[in-house]
């Protein structure tokens, strides 16, 4: 009996990451010092609240690294103790987005076609409100927060998650492989738990970090609004809020809050895509 | 065709339905909030169910609100007395104004880099920037855009909705993000539509490489990019909200944050229920435009 | 003595992609006499496709093209700007590419495809004579069409039509019938024979010999980017050529090679005649929504006994597949299985004997859950893995291995150990070999028969090459529309065709025999 003789094929795309880019390096390390600072932020900075009504809207120097705002308070040390509420807010709502959407999402895909159109379109009406005002419109009911925040954010992103989730049920489960496993006797118990579901769920927690950062990025913008965790707590969004008013003074007090919330959400952009493209080689086509 | 009006109808349905029922759950005596500050008397308290009607089965009161709102009547602001459409509608425009303007300029920006940055060093360059627009929070835009052309050099003004200068630092801090994202998705589309073999027979027919760009793959790139629509008018609105606030705007963003913060339910069930009808509407029409766009899917 | 068309010497192509460099071809050196039709054929990877698009210009992004001579009508071509290129394409050479669904644009008109060549090359022929002449009927109602309106066969004439819009002398075109039916690309080879005798010269790219031996005069042969042989057709086909050619020319399956390997040398292991009926389908209907997709269909299939399918696309040859293995419930009639019902059964009930029936599909890979190395794959279905992958010609190493990272004829290996491994009477193979290149295939095409004729299997072979089943099947059944139109032994009923559909798919089968 020959061998087989011809040319294996190389890899889809040459596509494959090289050795961790800059960028990605950068990234990631930017993540795991906001994880520590989220954390542990006695480790980097002091009080958020110790006000210094002698140095009131400094610049930026050495001894303040980030300046201070209209109460004194070190700027730098507030954005460090904000991580944490941003942090916190961003991973619960992604979580409770994840989670319910994966949920539905599953039940969705391999439902009956009436149920998953009844579910399908609860996707859509959820998904017609702009996320911001879905939020408010929860806000209004249940009263400013973190906690609401969290409820807000998570719902208002679930019929993402749901949706992505949903479709790819659908293309796994009429996979070539799925109908082979037919033919060996798989129960229908036993072909979700083997082949639908991994494979469902592959993809998601890196959709899950990108997402986190349009959390982050929500929580901030309710936040600056006034909806979010309430003065004096250092949340981000509120901190840019609040130094609002000095703006043509005391830049650093709002822009280098939001500068912070940029390079989070960069970062998890980036680190997020990075992982996509690793994991795009070992999933189908 | 009539299969997706049908369903927007539904989606529309559930979405009242849905706000409805968050209004139901709002804490503290509706004749609360109506009262605010007012006299309370056990008096002008029975004249106020009577007046709204709040002593009626919970099930006649919703279809009543459906009623009522498919007929155009918002129902009344508990603070302000007054019909929600009026005072939905005084605000609208400006807010209008400022979604249209924002959308067109995102729209054109994204178009011209898409189709000009093919170039390796070029789309890095762009990449780095759209990245960069995406995640940085809007107000984060708005606040420095003020901060240079408004305080600094004094193009623009800093507040209010005096003039076509007015519309202009809030219309692009809003179009800068959308641009991002719809020019990313714009440039896939070419990159992929171009590697497609009708690409080669238009190169093997001696065009030019910029008329297969624009004759063939640009048709190619927009079939995604339209699915968007109704997303990118959710962002629009969402983002108005917290423009206004920077740019010290009226507009519909005002109206709701007073509503929120008073819990005037009408008023805000009105601007949700709204945006929801906005955007099914433009959802259906981006799904007849993709009918324009690919002759595939329409049944010969 | 006239010029050829196009000279060319010592061309090399290297594809460089940072990470590897690729030579596609290597040292190619030949000419286009005017007026002939000349071939070039390899298998994939033997740099084909390259050589004949490097003649417009188009090798491909990244490319590195050298030559000691590129002459296009005597003009020397290696110093072309890129606006001489776009003069050469379409004014010198049309370009016609395999498929028209997805080589002509999709979203414009097909006479909006055509006209674009006209302005671009300032022809004043109209689109309307463009398609009579590649006798596309009613050509000024086709030409307001979309491509995907049109069938297949009237899709690629009206493609042909916008290479030769521009009139130019030389018409390359690349694997021109892969994608088509039988009855279709007999259509369209003999449309390009037309336009050679009306003084085209003709560039024809092709993996299919059978093909090429219509309409060509002379033949190259690739293989690693290199020319391993050329000739005249008829010399090359009667077997004086190079090793190679002799090699491929003894993998192609037909009438001839039956009873022999199509790989290696040596006949095919003797026959035990079958005993007994191991599947059997009455009176099966498919119906799905308004359309009648199977129509009344019997079919028995015996103990280790090869039954072909063959049809066109649409002919419903897929759904009997999907019906038969019980993926589908027939609208009406019945499908036994080993003596005992299997169609109308509860899944529940058929689960202990499922593993007795096999399924291959002409795409492996999508047949693989795509986290599985190639030994969980095969360990599914129980038994042993190594002894499996010995047993179909694969190193113990490829077990380790992901799918992905193999070549398509190894994947198809798998597939079959992995049919293999349960205990099983019957396997139904659905265009088991049709992605394949002609050597792998004929490797793969050994191995079934072999596996027929050592454990007893059947096999159910469905199959739109008539030649593939002529080669291996002992019965066949020829499908058409949802019904059988007719059946029989194979040399019967492809020697002596009774229905009037199975002599006209006869005849549209290019075979190797030199034109006479």
């Amino acid at each position: 009996m020959t061998i087989a003789t011809e040319r294996p094929l190389i890899g889809r795309t040459g596509a494959r990451p090289r050795r961790l880019r800059p960028a990605v390096a950068t990234a990631t390390g930017f993540l795991v010092l906001l994880l520590v600072a989220a954390v542990w932020p006695g480790l980097f900075a002091g009080d958020p609240l110790a006000a210094d009504p002698f140095h009131v809207l400094r610049a930026p120097s050495a001894g303040h690294w980030f300046g201070t705002d209209q109460l004194g308070r070190d700027v730098f040390d507030r954005v460090v103790h904000g991580a944490r509420h941003s942090l916190a807010i961003g991973v619960a709502a992604t979580g409770i987005a994840v989670t319910a959407g994966i949920l539905l999402g599953v039940l969705a895909g391999l439902a009956h076609r009436y149920a998953d159109e009844a579910l399908s379109r609860s996707f859509d009406a959820l998904s017609a409100f702009p996320l911001l005002l879905l939020a408010l419109l929860f806000i209004a009911v249940a009263g400013p927060g973190s906690v609401s925040l969290v409820v807000a954010i998570g719902i208002a992103t679930l019929p993402h998650y749901a949706r992505v989730v949903r479709a790819q049920t659908f293309v796994v489960r009429r996979a070539g492989y799925v109908t082979q496993a037919v033919a060996f006797g798989d129960s229908r118990t036993r072909l979700v738990l083997r082949h639908v579901l991994p494979n469902v769920l592959g993809p998601i927690p890196v959709l899950a970090m990108i997402g986190l950062g349009e959390a982050v990025l929500a929580a901030a913008g309710l936040s600056f609004l006034g909806m979010g965790p309430q003065p004096p707590s250092p949340e981000w969004g509120a901190m840019l809020s609040e130094g609002r008013g000095y703006l043509r003074i005391a830049w650093w007090a709002s822009v280098l809050p939001g500068v912070v919330v940029t390079l989070t959400v960069i970062s998890l952009t980036v680190t997020g895509r990075h992982l996509q493209r690793r994991f795009e080689g070992r999933e189908q086509r | 065709m009539l299969r997706r009006l049908a369903t927007g109808v539904v989606v529309l349905w559930a979405a009242a339905t849905a706000a409805y029922l968050a209004l139901l759950a709002a804490p503290g005596d509706t004749v609360d909030s109506i009262i605010g500050d007012g006299a309370d008397t056990p008096l002008i308290r029975s004249q106020i169910v009577a007046e709204w009607g709040l002593n009626r089965p919970a099930v006649v009161q919703y279809a009543d609100y459906l009623w009522r709102a498919a007929h155009g009547d918002l129902g009344r602001s508990y603070l302000l007395q007054r019909p929600v459409r009026d005072i939905v509608g005084e605000q609208l425009w400006p807010t209008l104004k400022l979604a249209l303007f924002a959308a067109l300029l995102g729209v054109v920006l994204s178009l011209l880099l898409a189709v000009t940055t093919r170039r390796p060093w070029a789309r890095r360059a762009s990449s780095t920037a759209e990245l960069v627009l995406v995640s940085t929070p809007p107000f984060l835009i708005g606040i420095v855009l003020l901060s240079v052309f408004s305080f600094r050099f004094g193009l623009f003004p800093v507040a209010g909705d005096r003039g076509f200068a007015a519309l202009v630092l809030p219309a692009v801090t809003l179009a800068l993000p959308i641009a991002g994202v719809l020019t990313q998705v714009l440039r896939d589309g070419l990159d992929r539509a171009l590697e497609e073999p009708f690409a080669v027979t238009a190169r093997s027919r001696g065009l030019r490489e910029s008329a297969v760009l624009l004759r063939h793959a640009l048709r190619h790139a927009l079939l995604p990019a339209v699915t968007l629509t109704g997303w990118l008018f959710g962002i629009l609105l969402g983002g108005a909200v917290i423009i206004e606030q920077v740019f010290g705007r009226p507009g519909l963003g005002q109206v709701t944050l007073q509503a929120v913060n008073t819990k005037d339910m009408p008023v805000v069930l009105a601007v949700v229920v709204l945006s929801a009808a906005v955007y099914v509407v433009l959802n259906t029409a981006a799904d007849l435009a993709y009918l324009l766009v690919d002759p595939r899917l329409r049944r010969s | 003595m006239t010029t050829p068309l196009v000279r060319v010497e010592d061309l090399h192509v290297t594809f460089d992609t940072g990470r590897h460099r690729v030579e596609a071809v290597r040292g190619v050196s030949f000419a286009v006499e005017r007026g002939e039709c000349l071939a070039i054929v390899g298998e994939s990877g033997s740099g084909k496709s390259v050589t004949a698009r490097t003649l417009v210009g188009l090798a491909g992004p990244g490319a590195e093209v050298r030559a000691a001579a590129l002459e296009l009508d005597g003009r020397d071509a290696r110093g072309h700007t890129e606006r001489d290129w776009r003069r050469v394409r379409g004014g010198f050479a049309g370009l016609v590419l395999q498929d028209a669904l997805v080589s002509l644009d999709p979203l414009r008109t097909v006479g909006a495809e055509i006209g674009e060549v006209l302005r671009t090359h300032r022809r004043r022929t109209s689109v309307e004579k463009l398609l009579t002449d590649v006798h596309v009927p009613e050509p000024a109602r086709r030409a307001r069409q979309y491509p995907h309106q049109l069938s297949g066969g009237l899709r690629q004439r009206a493609l042909i039509a916008s290479a030769i819009a521009g009139e130019p002398p030389l018409l390359i075109a690349d694997e021109p019938t892969t994608a088509l039916d039988v009855t279709v690309q007999a259509q369209i080879l003999a449309l390009l024979a037309e336009r050679k005798a009306a003084g085209e010269t003709l560039l024809l790219i092709s993996h299919d010999l059978a093909v090429v031996s219509r309409i060509a005069d002379r033949v190259l042969v690739m293989r690693d980017g290199r020319i391993v042989e050329s000739g005249a057709t008829s010399l090359l086909l009667s077997g004086a050529g190079h090793a190679y050619t002799r090699k491929l020319l003894a993998a192609v399956p037909s009438a001839a090679s039956r009873g022999r390997r199509l790989a290696g040398s040596g006949e095919s292991p003797a026959v035990r005649p079958p005993a007994g009926v191991v599947a059997e389908a009455t009176a099966l209907r498919k119906v799905y929504g308004h359309s009648t997709v199977v129509a009344g269909l019997d079919l028995s299939i015996g103990r280790g006994e090869i039954v072909g399918l063959v049809g066109e696309s649409g002919s419903g040859k897929t759904t009997v597949a999907q019906l038969l293995f019980g993926l589908v419930e027939p609208t009406a009639g019945a499908v036994t299985f080993e003596g005992a019902p299997w169609s109308g059964v509860p899944e529940r009930r058929r689960r202990p004997r499922r593993r007795r029936m096999q399924f291959i599909s002409q795409d492996p890979l999508s047949s693989f859950d795509p986290r599985w190395t190639v030994r969980r794959i095969v360990a599914e279905a129980g038994g042993e893995v190594i002894p499996l992958l010995e047993r179909v010609g694969l190193d113990a190493t490829v077990a380790d291995r992901h799918p992905r990272q193999l070549s398509g004829g190894q994947r198809q290996r798998v597939a079959i150990a992995r049919a293999l491994a349960p205990r099983h009477s019957l396997i139904i193979c659905d265009e088991p070999v049709s992605a394949l290149d002609v050597s792998v295939q004929a490797q793969v095409l050994d191995l079934l028969a072999d596996i027929r004729a050592t454990d007893g299997t059947a096999l159910l072979f469905i199959s739109h090459d008539l030649g593939v089943v002529h080669h291996l099947a002992d019965r066949v059944l020829v499908m058409r529309d949802g019904t059988v139109v007719e059946r029989g032994p194979v040399e019967d009923v492809f020697t002596r065709p009774q229905h009037d559909y199975t002599r006209a798919l006869l005849a549209a089968v290019p075979t190797l025999e030199a034109t006479s």
